[in-house]
């Protein structure tokens, strides 16, 4: 357990962050970690819980607590504060594939659980498990390490985002050849394009992919299935199918006005953003600039939030982000405690530029757009907003929200970015393999299980569980793998912890 | 034989084998033979003053047995046989049997008629048969029901048999042919030297059943006596003592192992004088005997084979000799002879024994029970359980002694000796050349050459795929191998075990974990393996056992082994070894994977016997070479089925078998498999694993010293689990079989496990063979293809998600802590739903299910929440263990509910006592009295409304605890009355129990010293804990608390928590069905907790017989536990079981939350209650018939039959099956001395306090004189009163507990001696003992009080003008004491106070002493010799202030004892000074100069003690 005195004697240091009128000058990851002598420090303050809340992935009324991955989260911030790196590294992997991306882009579910938070600030084990990953590559514990054996079924994965990639490096361990197709043209599916390299430099990304494809992994890009490729020559090329493209169909703002040029999915604004970054340091100016612009991000997530600093980086006039929900409050309410996930108002990196660039918060709560505004020539020029309050409905007795009379106001607006979240599976690709899909259009399979409704497709990640975590994906990829290789061997050896 | 007849149906849960008896006993010998009536009356006199400890039935009309045997007394017998026309002949011309007949005549004709014949065809001729006259009206009908036709038979010896022992041979093959040839018919006795009476009597009873003994022909110059407490009331007259040879009081712990031991050594004893007649006698036990009966079959076989009975009893019973630093190498020698032959049989006990003309007395090694003598001057040999049972001129006494601990004491009838122990041991160390045989053949392990031969070594992957195949975890290596590698010793954990039992388990559990080790409790003493380390023995040996009865050099061709947990090398060592008398071969366990487990398991012992035939006798069963197609048979399997195999076939004793196996490493796997037979284990893989450690830098150390260290902790550890049985020696715990099974199929243990409880079926060996090709097949994969080799993490004990699933898990501990904090019952109900998840039962109750009725009745038509939570109580947890807010807390709920909180071992804060200024009320109504008795003085005893006595706790039954100095907080300290920063000892056995009838005695004390409180005795569930549990309900107790082994709060070893005791489910219905069985469920209430978490729990608790209701974990939860499980370390992250004042400050918990807690479940009971159609708790309980198995269960759960809890065969029944005020048991408190004499005549002055002087004769039947009287002190003064307020002068003997707990102002002044426990718990008083006008032996070399003295004293003042026995001062806190000599284990476990010893002492003085001074005068410069050093210095008296305070407790001890020796040494003081010695510990040392260091600093003595403690704690 660390040590038993850790929580008492360290006070938690995080990584430090570059300022944010510095960082803002680039595109790359802006955190400045500590050295490992003094990471120790921090994995000594783990108590290694009887329970261990870090850990649990459970419902806690209604919300996910604690990490979906089960990461033996109190057994490896004791290796790291014994300064035992490789043995870290091992029992960071045995349930994590990509520690290099949940220890960059995961919104920490272990620490917002952590026993240690109970009175103080959590252990940073987000930290530490960034520290583990990056020792373990320098010092060449995270090589290839292709399998000894090959099964020779083939393995047809869709959609190389965390889900796919989990049930590809899953199945690939076990000696199945493994087939990834990504529509896009570079791998990752979100992680590639969906997160901003200040979170995730694409590199990092780079080095997963090509240490597994020294392990025997196939990757296709700019392959399309069901439109580039039709599933029925994957269904016959393949032993097995899974399904894991993601719940990438966005959900829009139906507003009258949306036709006016400059809006975009927040999704494909990224996208293109990050595209460019890649293929011409923005050279190729095919990403969606914001230089002088005033923005409107609707949406008060973590893809709003990459939304403002985004547009921050390219110089934007102003930037607003808008939210129906009410302001949470700073810090937890008393029907809020821990270990339930935190409803607080976190101030994220973009949010925290916008405070140190144009001097104000840059969230608007309890508010909506009415109307998009466009000028004559079909470009938009400004939203009209209106104000929202929670009202009981009296037939239901559920709280609704409601438009506040008179409440409207009238922004300058070039550029909106909608990122109001997903709605689901996209309809080309469930139509393609006739998967069976639930009420909310995600792939249907019984609870718990990865099969679906056609022989052969399985189905794992955010076009199965919906719009969810990085951390709920791989879990999903883990699962899905695990029910592949039983439904081909007879059984299985994968571990799910 | 006689129990047929039951009136009432036996639980389903009891075995016989469970019965456990304790005892008084005594004895009168002539010295020289001289036959007389005296002597008969004076040992009948004897028993009738061991009245307490004597046991009866529920009616108190039926005694558990009592008995006496004598020389024949020919002159009586001269006499009755002439009216029978049966002619005799001179003394011991003749033999004398005495039977028990069945009343059945065509019965008893036929078995009469048998015995004849066999006498006839053995060459002997019959002479006739004599009824003996008897009184049946005297008895109670439960004895009358069963008694048998009592009758005697006369057998004249043929002239060509001489008279004495060869004659009795004759006798004893007649009567072991005739046994076997009969078996309806008890023989009680069958010699010419011996006759015993016995029955199931009240001990006055023994003299009136019996014409014969009042006869005043009946004479005789030996005569012993006993009288039985048994746990139970069953019928049973062959049960009394005594056996042909002996009478015990004790128990032999080891008496599987021995028995079986017995029976396999009959093929290698062979004995000139029985040969050819050994078939006849064999087999040597009878299995269904007593233990006692057992011992009394081995030693008279042995004597009959020519072996002389006192070397008998010595080789059987030995004294510790081998970590014994004063005893001469040819006693070594002998004891060491014979040990390579005979294991000792281990447990308390005190055997007198005769055969006719010797008389004999042994104690066990430990020095258990109580024996006191005195020899006369006309020659007369008094010994009894206790001194005063037989009044005796102080002027005829020569000497007053008792029994030392592994000593024995003889008297020659016909040489007309008393021999003493030296004398005797030396006499028979003597006869051989013993040194030079073992020189020249015992082979030491450790002097073995090593072989130039390489260790076999396992690659990386190698050993990761083993690890994986025998079900290694993460968990188990860093938390169970590592720290045993890092610090030679085992890991300690805290708050119990909330996972499911492995048969539940969805997880991978070795086979090992399906038992659970059995532990001591009540009828026999756990021992304190780390503080009385000196009676432990780790060494095993190894090969042919030699020929018992021939003493030759090759019986030594053997070899031993000091630790028989090896390394590699040693392992290396055996296989290679070339010597005379050893053939050594490997066996392999293991077989083809997919093949039969069962044929495998034959095909081992075909081919053991095959090499046995050829000679070999060391085997090394070895599981080395499991691969792709190889599987091992789990290495418990197959040393028990193969130790089966070899008793039954007779050779376990012609070999010794050696496991080298990959599968134990936690101290639990490896106790399992010494228990079931192995003699060592190479743990290969374990050790491979510290290897693993070490490479990946998790462990930095050298790789021997790690296994060394790892080897060390594992021996520790199974010292320790053999302790907590009261076992000391590894020998005599190898093949014990002490564990109970659970949740496997019953024929499989019947099979392979046989005399293993086993009374929850389970898992087959099918099952096993499936789990170990499972295990298999994730290191091998099936396709050989890549799997993850990382070990797992199940969670055992600390959770992890995807791993065990946790009783308290984030959801259970989130929900309840909201529930409990909003008050909010729909939130409650959410959590219940979690607890109660029907889709994986992770307990007993778990896959039970309600048979409702059709109808329940409506809610409100049931008792009240109110009234029901008033059934509840928190658990037991010190003041120290948690934090003060805690304890509060929970003392504060439970009364604003009427509930009880309970004190826990650590005492209480005087200002709790009362209410304070802010009206809240602190005061635990349960006060704990536990081994420790920390803070236990009159006024907590007076403040409390139940007394429970801790005699085992769920976390660690069978051991005792250690504060460790750095928890010691002054504030702790001071409620324990001890010092900061000094650590504290709680001894695992409570050094007033050893037996059922000391804690009848304890319980006595404590309603002595608190009239209105109820006792309560406080067990835990393992097998056989309902017949403990009758015994403790006629001893007294008012409820009995049945813990489950998986409660329990308390920081212990791993093992202890997970490993000892049961689910409370089984030993609650076990108890309750038990008393039913007894007659005696009316007497108690019974209690039940363990996880208690719902209220569907606890309907089930009362459906299965409670009736009131304990709770822990839970509570803790609602005041904020997290289950963060590092209670042992200091630093609970919320302020519960911490003392650290800024943790503390964390604390958030309220009484709300508790109150919240108790009242949601008894609204959920409510719920429950009203469907199954109960007004009232009291109509429920015990209404078993309404539970049933779950329905459609998965496969496995299916499997656990839990018919044997749930078919309770009283179930249902109109009697009444709870406590009875009405049938409370009656302990006359009104017919003491306090009652009748003391508060009489102190009325007055107990009104004002005045000074007033009081005197009486008193006698051993006066127990805990002055108590009663103290209470009455303490309630009205406290402990105001000046010193010596209130005198009481006494004549006579005191009986125990003389002077229990009394208060500052009474003072109790003895003129004579004193028995067992003087001054227990001493608060204040003072107690004066002198030896009476008149004595001529000399005070200091003479025993004037018993064991035990002083035990757990507080305060106050002692002066014993005599000796003292064992354990003086044992846990004395603060009280001053001077005596003039004690026994072994002097100031043991003393905290404070002054010891001033001015004479000899006994060995392992001061051991466990953390605190106080002695002063002792050490004449012989031996002191050094004989004090256990681990804690303490010794130093010459330098410091003035040492010097006065020694001669001022000096001068007052002459001044109230007029002591010679006293008057000498003052007379002298400047010669006698040099040799005072002064003892004191070393951390009392360093904290006494630290706090006196900040006190000059000019702090308060308050701020000093706090100070000194954090100066120190840095």
């Amino acid at each position: 357990m660390g040590k038993p005195t850790g929580f008492l004697d360290y006070e938690r240091v995080d990584a430090k962050a570059e300022a944010p009128k510095s960082r803002i000058k680039h595109f790359n990851e802006f955190h400045e970690y500590l050295p490992e002598e003094k990471q120790r420090m921090q994995g000594a303050r783990c108590m290694e819980c009887g329970v261990p809340f870090c850990q649990a992935g459970m419902m806690l009324m209604g919300m996910a607590s604690g990490c979906p991955l089960h990461n033996l989260v109190p057994e490896w911030n004791d290796l790291v504060y014994n300064g035992n790196w490789k043995q870290a590294y091992n029992r960071l992997k045995k349930t994590n594939n990509f520690p290099e991306f949940t220890s960059r882009v995961c919104p920490a579910l272990c620490e917002n659980a952590c026993t240690c938070g109970l009175y103080g600030d959590p252990v940073a084990s987000k930290a530490n498990e960034h520290a583990i990953i990056e020792h373990a590559y320098v010092n060449g514990y995270a090589d290839a390490k292709p399998p000894k054996v090959r099964t020779g079924k083939k393995i047809a994965i869709i959609g190389s985002g965390p889900s796919g990639l989990a049930c590809a490096d899953q199945l690939n361990k076990r000696g199945h050849s493994v087939t990834v197709y990504e529509r896009n043209d570079r791998v990752g599916g979100l992680l590639m394009y969906g997160i901003p390299n200040m979170k995730l430099e694409k590199q990092i990304v780079d080095r997963k992919i090509n240490i597994m494809k020294e392990e025997g992994i196939t990757f296709i890009t700019n392959a399309n299935i069901g439109k580039d490729i039709k599933a029925s020559q994957i269904l016959s090329e393949y032993d097995k199918v899974v399904l894991c493209c993601g719940a990438s169909n966005p959900r829009d703002i139906n507003a009258p006005g949306r036709d006016a040029k400059g809006i975009y999915f927040a999704v494909d604004f990224l996208t293109r953003n990050t595209k460019s970054l890649l293929d011409s340091d923005f050279k190729d100016k095919k990403y969606v600039d914001t230089k002088d612009k005033n923005v409107i991000i609707i949406g008060g997530g973590d893809t709003g939030n990459d939304c403002v600093g985004t547009s921050i980086r390219h110089g934007a006039k102003s930037v607003t982000q808008i939210e129906m929900m009410p302001k949470a409050p700073d810090c937890r309410a008393a029907n809020n405690p821990w270990p339930e996930w935190p409803r607080i108002c976190k101030t994220d990196y973009g949010q925290e530029e916008a405070i140190a660039v144009y001097g104000h918060d840059p969230r608007i709560y309890e508010t909506t757009v009415k109307e998009f505004i466009k000028d004559k020539n079909g470009n938009l020029k400004a939203v009209k907003l209106v104000k929202l309050q929670f009202v009981k409905d009296e037939a239901t007795g559920r709280n609704k929200m409601v438009e506040v009379e008179g409440s409207e106001t009238v922004m300058d607006a070039d550029i909106v970015l909608i990122a109001a979240g997903f709605l689901g599976s996209q309809k080309y690709l469930t139509d393609a393999f006739k998967v069976e899909l639930n009420e909310r259009t995600n792939i249907k399979t019984d609870p718990g299980h990865y099969q679906t409704n056609v022989p052969n497709v399985f189905a794992a990640g955010d076009v199965h569980r919906g719009q969810s975590l990085v951390v709920w994906a791989i879990r999903e990829g883990r699962e899905a793998a695990k029910a592949v290789d039983e439904s081909l061997m007879g059984y299985s050896n994968l571990n799910v912890q | 034989m006689f129990d047929a007849k039951l009136s009432v149906p036996r639980s389903p849960l009891y075995r016989e084998e469970f019965e456990h008896d304790n005892c008084g006993i005594g004895a009168c010998v002539n010295i020289n033979g001289k036959k007389s009536r005296a002597t008969v009356e004076n040992a009948l006199k004897i028993v009738e003053n061991l009245e307490h400890r004597a046991g009866k039935d529920a009616e108190g009309k039926t005694g558990d047995g009592v008995g006496i045997l004598t020389q024949v007394p020919h002159k009586f017998f001269t006499k009755v046989t002439k009216s029978l026309g049966i002619f005799i002949g001179e003394e011991r011309e003749y033999g004398v049997g005495m039977f028990f007949f069945p009343q059945d005549e065509l019965q008893r004709n036929q078995a009469k008629k048998m015995f004849e014949i066999i006498v006839e065809k053995e060459g002997l001729s019959f002479l006739g048969w004599r009824e003996v006259p008897t009184k049946p009206e005297v008895l109670g009908h439960k004895a009358v029901e069963c008694m048998p036709c009592i009758m005697q038979a006369f057998i004249k010896k043929p002239s060509e048999i001489e008279k004495g022992l060869e004659f009795d041979r004759k006798l004893y093959i007649v009567r072991r042919i005739f046994e076997q040839s009969n078996d309806v018919t008890y023989v009680v006795s069958l010699s010419s030297r011996t006759i015993v009476y016995k029955g199931m009597f009240l001990v006055g009873q023994l003299r009136t059943f019996f014409a014969d003994l009042q006869d005043p022909d009946y004479l005789s110059a030996i005569a012993l006596v006993h009288s039985r407490f048994s746990t139970n009331t069953n019928p049973s007259w062959e049960r009394a003592h005594p056996n042909r040879f002996i009478v015990h009081n004790g128990e032999i712990n080891t008496i599987k192992g021995n028995a079986d031991k017995m029976l396999a050594r009959e093929e290698n004893m062979e004995s000139e004088h029985l040969k050819g007649e050994l078939y006849k006698i064999l087999p040597v036990i009878d299995a269904s005997g007593s233990d006692s009966a057992m011992l009394d079959n081995t030693l008279e076989f042995l004597v009959m084979s020519g072996m002389p009975l006192p070397l008998a009893v010595m080789i059987t019973i030995p004294e510790p000799w081998a970590n014994n630093k004063t005893m001469s190498q040819k006693k070594k020698d002998f004891y060491q002879y014979y040990a390579t032959m005979m294991e000792p049989w281990d447990g308390p006990a005190s055997i007198l024994f005769s055969d006719g003309d010797l008389m004999g007395a042994v104690l066990d090694r430990n020095g258990l029970r109580p024996s006191r003598y005195y020899i006369t001057d006309d020659g007369e040999v008094i010994l009894s359980s206790e001194v005063g049972v037989l009044p005796i001129d102080p002027a005829k006494i020569v000497k007053k002694e008792r029994l030392h601990p592994g000593k024995m004491l003889l008297i020659d009838t016909v040489k007309g000796e008393v021999i003493d122990d030296e004398q005797l041991k030396d006499a028979y160390a003597g006869r051989q050349p013993y040194g030079e045989w073992l020189d020249s053949n015992l082979v030491k392990l450790r002097e073995l050459k090593i072989p130039n031969v390489r260790v076999p070594e396992f690659t990386y992957e190698e050993r990761q795929r083993m690890q994986k195949v025998f079900g290694y975890t993460y968990d188990e290596l860093k938390q169970v191998i590592l720290p045993m590698a890092k610090n030679g010793n085992e890991a300690i954990a805290a708050m119990g075990v909330d996972t499911p039992i492995p048969v539940l388990n969805k997880t991978y559990h070795p086979l090992f974990d399906y038992f659970k080790q059995l532990f001591a409790q009540v009828t026999n003493p756990p021992i304190d393996a780390i503080r009385e380390e000196v009676v432990t023995s780790t060494t095993v040996y190894i090969g042919t056992g030699g020929n018992l009865l021939e003493e030759k050099p090759e019986n030594c061709d053997i070899l031993k082994v000091e630790n028989p947990i090896m390394t590699n090398t040693d392992l290396l060592k055996i296989k290679s070894m070339k010597k005379k008398g050893f053939k050594v071969e490997t066996v392999p366990i293991i077989y083809y994977k997919n093949t039969s487990l069962e044929k495998a398991i034959n095909r081992l012992f075909v081919e053991v016997d095959r090499i046995f035939r050829e000679g070999v006798n060391i085997i090394i069963l070895s599981d080395r070479g499991v691969d792709e197609n190889h599987v091992a048979i789990p290495s418990l399997l197959a040393v028990s089925a193969l130790q089966q195999h070899l008793v039954q076939t007779k050779k376990r004793t012609s070999v010794s078998v050696i496991l080298e196996t990959a599968e134990p490493r936690d101290v639990h796997h490896f106790a399992t498999l010494l228990g079931f037979g192995a003699t060592a284990i190479n743990p290969y893989l374990a050790q491979e694993s510290i290897k693993e450690l070490i490479d990946s830098h998790m462990l930095d150390k050298d790789y021997y010293a790690a296994v060394d260290d790892y080897n060390h902790a594992v021996i520790s550890g199974i010292v320790k689990i053999a302790s907590k049985m009261g076992i000391s020696t590894i020998q005599s715990y190898q093949g014990s079989k002490i564990f109970e099974a659970i949740g496997l199929d019953y024929d499989l243990v019947d099979k392979y496990f046989a005399g293993t409880v086993c009374r929850v079926g389970g898992i087959s060996i099918a099952d096993i063979e499936k789990q170990v090709n499972d295990m298999h097949s994730l290191a091998f994969d099936p396709l050989g293809l890549a799997s993850d080799l990382t070990l797992d993490s199940p969670g055992h004990h600390k959770a992890r998600s995807g791993g065990d699933e946790h009783l308290y898990n984030p959801q259970t501990i989130h929900l309840l802590q909201e529930a409990t904090r909003r008050g909010d019952y729909e939130l409650f109900k959410q959590y219940t739903a979690c607890v109660n998840d029907e889709n994986s039962p992770k307990t007993l109750r778990g896959l039970m299910d309600f048979n409702y009725p059709k109808k329940g009745i409506p809610l409100d038509q049931v008792e009240s929440v109110d009234s029901i939570v008033k059934r509840f109580k928190t658990g037991a947890m010190s003041y120290g263990s948690i934090s003060k807010e805690a304890h509060e807390c929970l003392a504060i709920a439970m009364n604003n509910l009427g509930g009880k909180s309970n004190t826990g071992e650590g005492g209480e804060d005087l200002e709790r006592l009362s209410i304070g200024p802010d009206g809240l009320n602190k005061c635990s109504a349960i006060k704990q009295v536990a081994s420790g008795r920390f803070g236990v003085t009159s006024k907590y005893l007076t403040s409390a409304q139940e007394i429970q006595i801790k005699m085992a706790q769920g976390a660690k039954p069978g051991e005792g605890g250690h504060l460790p100095g750095g928890k010691v907080y002054p504030w702790i300290a001071k409620t324990r009355h001890s010092t900061p920063g000094v650590g504290l000892i709680s001894p695992p056995p409570h050094h007033d129990i050893y037996s059922i009838e000391d804690l009848a005695q304890l319980i006595y004390d404590l309603k002595n010293a608190n009239k209105d409180a109820r006792i309560s005795v406080k067990l835990v569930s393992e097998a056989g804990v309902g017949t403990v549990a009758a015994g403790v309900a006629k001893a007294g107790a008012q409820v009995i608390l049945v813990s489950g082994y998986d409660g329990g709060t308390g920081a212990a070893p791993r093992n202890s928590i997970h490993n000892a005791g049961l689910p409370w489910e089984l030993g609650l219905a076990e108890t309750h069905q038990t008393l039913i069985q007894n007659g005696l469920r009316n007497k108690v209430r019974i209690e039940t907790d363990g996880k208690l978490m719902s209220g569907r729990d606890v309907v089930i608790a009362a459906l299965l017989g409670a009736e009131e209701y304990g709770f822990a974990t839970a509570p803790l939860v609602t005041m904020g536990c997290v289950m963060m499980r590092v209670c042992n370390l200091d630093t609970c992250p919320v302020g519960v079981a911490t003392q650290n004042p800024e943790l503390r400050k964390r604390f958030r918990g309220k009484p709300e939350y508790v109150e919240n807690f108790m009242k949601f479940i008894a609204e959920e009971m409510r719920e429950i209650m009203a469907e199954l159609g109960f007004k009232t708790i009291d109509e429920m309980v015990g209404h078993t018939e309404l539970l049933k198995v779950r329905d459609n269960l998965d496969e496995r759960y299916a499997k656990v039959d839990l018919s044997n809890i749930l078919n309770n065969p009283y179930a249902g029944s109109k009697e009444k099956v709870t406590f009875d005020p009405k049938q409370v048991y009656d302990f006359g408190l009104e017919k003491t001395q306090d009652e009748r004499v003391l508060l009489k005549q102190l009325s007055k002055a107990l009104e004002t306090g005045a000074k007033r002087s009081v005197e009486v004769d008193v006698t051993n039947t006066d127990r805990s004189f002055g108590t009663i009287l103290g209470s009455e002190i303490t309630k009205r003064f406290y402990n105001t009163l000046p010193e010596d307020t209130y005198r009481v002068l006494c004549n006579g003997a005191g009986g125990q507990s003389f002077g229990a707990f009394i208060p500052k102002g009474l003072t109790l002044e003895l003129v004579g001696d004193s028995n067992d426990y003087f001054g227990k718990g001493l608060s204040g008083g003072k107690l004066i003992v002198y030896p009476p006008k008149g004595s001529t032996f000399k005070q200091d070399e003479n025993i004037i009080i018993g064991n035990v003295a002083l035990y757990g004293a507080t305060s106050g003042k002692a002066f014993i003008n005599g000796v003292a026995g064992e354990r003086f001062c044992v846990r004395n806190s603060g009280a001053v004491a001077v005596v003039e000599g004690c026994g072994d284990h002097g100031c043991e476990y003393m905290t404070g106070g002054r010891a001033v010893i001015l004479g000899s002492i006994g060995k392992n003085f001061a051991a466990g002493m953390s605190g106080g001074i002695a002063y002792v005068l050490d004449e012989k410069n031996d002191l050094y010799t004989k004090t256990n050093k681990d804690m303490v210095s010794s130093y010459e008296i330098t410091s003035k202030y040492d010097v006065l305070e020694l001669k001022d407790l000096i001068k007052e001890h002459v001044a109230y004892t007029n002591s010679e020796k006293g008057k000498m040494i003052l007379d002298n003081f400047g010669e006698y000074l040099p040799k005072f010695k002064k003892i004191i510990p070393h951390d009392y040392e360093e904290m006494q100069k630290a706090i006196v260091q900040m006190e000059e600093k000019g702090l308060s003595a308050e701020q000093a003690q706090i100070e000194a403690f954090y100066a120190n704690k840095k």
